[in-house]
């Protein structure tokens, strides 16, 4: 008998607009003109944030802090790509797509300064906050997912995780149940080559990511992380499936951390210059701005209006952080369970009365 | 009223949650068509379903990290983890999310979730099948772990667990799924959380314990009233939060305290309990708290288990130590 192939797989690559603000017209995706300006002010806004973030860190006003450069269209375009109904599940580099999602940018600001309030996400606001151990949010967004599928509600649950998370056990536990139980959930890793020092090359031997969907099952495609426009097709179509009963998606965007792990981190202990230079080449802002210059969507008056705007809103949110009274001793307490047991009282009430110190 | 075994009594209160909340669900490996390895989910799928009985995949992380996002969904899932021992593949889960969820979002979220964990020693099992685990879970802010003593507590603890609007990790003694029956109301009832039940009153010494302990606990009292030692029982129930008050206001009646567990010795629940009987009634105390637990050795297979687990020689004898001190 001879041997056959029992069965052969393929991963697409999506790429639409390359570094050079080329579009394949024939690939972009149904966005109007405004739409389009949306996009691009979203993006330039989260690049705003992060250079003043890693500021404020900087100066001691924010504790730590995990920048986005260089991966600002893979997470702003794909949360562009969400309905308001839908769920998501950042992981702690996504605060471009949490403010896509209508998240107040103080709250990023204020989490990173160390204040459990900075995660209250707002009514009506179907995210979780930030998750920081890797890859734990993989299952919990998959049971989202499913509680969406067993009321018969029509959305559809967006995960990010990092290339590092792929290598966890949550990784592998999260999407096999997804596939399974045929679940509305888009797992969208970010994959920035890097987790804190260790490359890819460590995290696996696989030619791809996105070719890890084969064995759950489902859809697996792989884009250029720094193109806004596949970045958005790829989760609108995916999401779109998802709602409609398809099952899930992984979604691998290849992209680029250009800073370091957080501001705890020196990333030149481990790696070259010239790669950071050769990625810094694949900007995703920029070769939008081509794309829209090249529409006649853009123009500098525009340009610096969007700056301009984009500054001012994240000056406001710092002074929001900076009006906010700080956390009371008592809310560490008030919030481990819905009603506080007798015990936890007895020890808030000698914390306040300040006989902790005596004893 | 029928007379029901624990396990029979589970099966009853998961039956009536399912029926009077269409929330609630059931999931984990073999709880559908097999009924669960311990027949605790029988015939719930016949009734309900498989989008409410659910086997998943051998999967401890995904079924209590899905499990949550159920939970924060809205839904209340019921999960079963198969044995104790497995409960470590889920514990990244338990702690770093399912007990934090409230706190981490400042109560935008919530957890209303049960983990149903048969555990403990004494039915001959291999290797992780055999442990008692719970303090893991009780020093982990934001869990409610509950243990059950008896059919009628199993069914009206674990109906209140489900209703529960936290986390509850609902902690099933083996030993004792079959070796007692008794009558069980038919209708649903709730047994509060955090309320400890006097099992039998006494005057010399408390004998504090729960799940398959309590009824070591009994046979070493039974043993001492034989000698003339009065015996005050205390079944705890709820081991977070602990009943401090049930705990201390017997203490001071007997003036001497032996806490049962089968759990390893070294940080094991009844340190925690003898510690708040230092802070609330050390001035009452005839003499030092005395421990009968386990041994701070890894649980040996069934060949030793019986020299692991705490009898009520080792109750009796600790008896002794805090009656002649």
């Amino acid at each position: 008998m001879p041997r056959t192939i029992a069965k052969d797989f393929r991963i697409e690559w999506l790429q639409i607009l390359d570094e050079h603000g080329n579009c394949d017209q024939s690939l972009r995706p149904a966005l109007t003109d405004q739409q389009i300006k949306k996009l691009y002010e979203e993006l330039v806004f989260a690049r705003t944030f992060d250079e003043k973030a890693f500021k404020l860190q900087r100066e001691g006003r924010l504790g730590t802090y995990a920048s986005i450069l260089g991966q600002e269209a893979a997470q702003v375009a794909s949360a562009f790509a969400l309905e308001p109904g839908d769920w998501m599940f950042p992981s702690f580099r996504e605060p471009g797509a949490s403010f896509v999602r209508g998240l107040p940018p103080r709250m990023i600001l204020q989490y990173w300064a160390g204040d459990e309030r900075g995660s209250n996400i707002p009514e009506g606001q179907n995210d979780f906050p930030i998750t920081i151990p890797v890859g734990t949010q993989i299952p919990i967004g998959a049971g989202a997912a499913w509680g969406a599928k067993l009321r018969g509600d029509k959305i559809a649950v967006l995960v990010y995780l990092g290339d590092g998370a792929t290598s966890k056990g949550d990784f592998h536990e999260g999407l096999n149940l997804a596939g399974v139980f045929s679940l509305p959930v888009v797992f969208f890793c970010q994959n920035n080559q890097w987790a804190i020092s260790v490359p890819l090359t460590r995290q696996t031997a696989a030619q791809t990511l996105a070719q890890k969907a084969i064995a759950y099952g489902f859809p697996g495609i792989q884009v250029d992380g720094n193109d806004a426009f596949a970045v958005y097709k790829a989760t609108h179509e995916a999401l779109a499936r998802a709602r409609a009963g398809g099952g899930p998606t992984f979604i691998e965007a290849v992209t680029y951390r250009i800073g370091d792990h957080t501001t705890a981190d020196d990333a030149s202990r481990y790696r070259s210059k010239e790669t950071v230079e050769q990625w810094k080449k694949k900007d995703p802002i920029d070769r939008l701005i081509r794309y829209m210059i090249s529409q006649g969507l853009w123009d500098e008056a525009y340009g610096q209006q969007t700056a301009a705007n984009a500054r001012a809103r994240v000056e406001a949110a710092v002074e929001e952080l900076q009006a906010i009274a700080p956390p009371q001793p008592k809310d560490m307490f008030r919030f481990i369970f819905q009603e506080m047991t007798e015990e936890l009282r007895e020890q808030m009430e000698t914390l306040l009365n300040g006989n902790g110190r005596s004893h | 009223m029928a007379k029901l075994t624990v396990v029979e009594a589970i099966n009853q209160a998961l039956k009536q949650a399912m029926a009077s909340d269409d929330r609630v669900l059931v999931l984990g490996e073999d709880v559908g068509k097999n009924g669960g390895v311990f027949r605790a989910t029988q015939g719930l799928l016949d009734l309900f379903g498989e989008n409410r009985v659910v086997d998943t995949p051998l999967s401890e992380s995904a079924i209590i990290g899905a499990s949550i996002g159920l939970a924060v969904y809205g839904l209340r899932p019921i999960a079963e983890l198969q044995f104790e021992g497995f409960a470590f593949g889920a514990m990244e889960q338990l702690v770093t999310h399912a007990s934090r969820i409230r706190n981490r979002s400042r109560g935008r979220y919530q957890c209303p979730l049960v983990v149903r964990i048969p555990y403990g020693g004494g039915i001959h099992a291999p290797e992780h099948h055999s442990e008692s685990n719970e303090a893991y879970f009780v020093h982990t802010p934001g869990l409610k772990v509950v243990v059950p003593s008896t059919p009628c507590e199993a069914k009206g603890l674990l109906l209140a667990a489900i209703r529960d609007p936290d986390p509850v990790i609902f902690m099933e003694p083996k030993k004792i799924y079959r070796s007692l029956r008794e009558e069980v109301p038919e209708e649903e009832y709730t047994i509060p959380l955090g309320q400890a039940r006097v099992v039998m009153e006494g005057s010399n010494v408390t004998l504090i314990a729960w799940g398959a302990m309590l009824h070591v606990a009994l046979e070493g009292a039974r043993l001492m009233a034989d000698r003339g030692v009065s015996c005050e029982v205390l079944d705890l129930r709820t081991l977070s939060p602990l009943d401090t008050d049930a705990i201390i206001e017997s203490v001071k009646k007997t003036n001497r305290a032996v806490i049962v567990h089968e759990a390893q010795r070294s940080c094991g629940v009844a340190a925690e309990i003898a510690a708040r009987i230092n802070e609330k009634a050390l001035l009452d105390l005839e003499a030092p708290v005395e421990r009968v637990t386990g041994f701070d050795v890894v649980m040996p297979l069934p060949k030793l288990e019986q020299r692991f687990l705490p009898d009520a020689r080792r109750v009796a004898d600790a008896i002794d130590r805090v009656m002649s001190a």
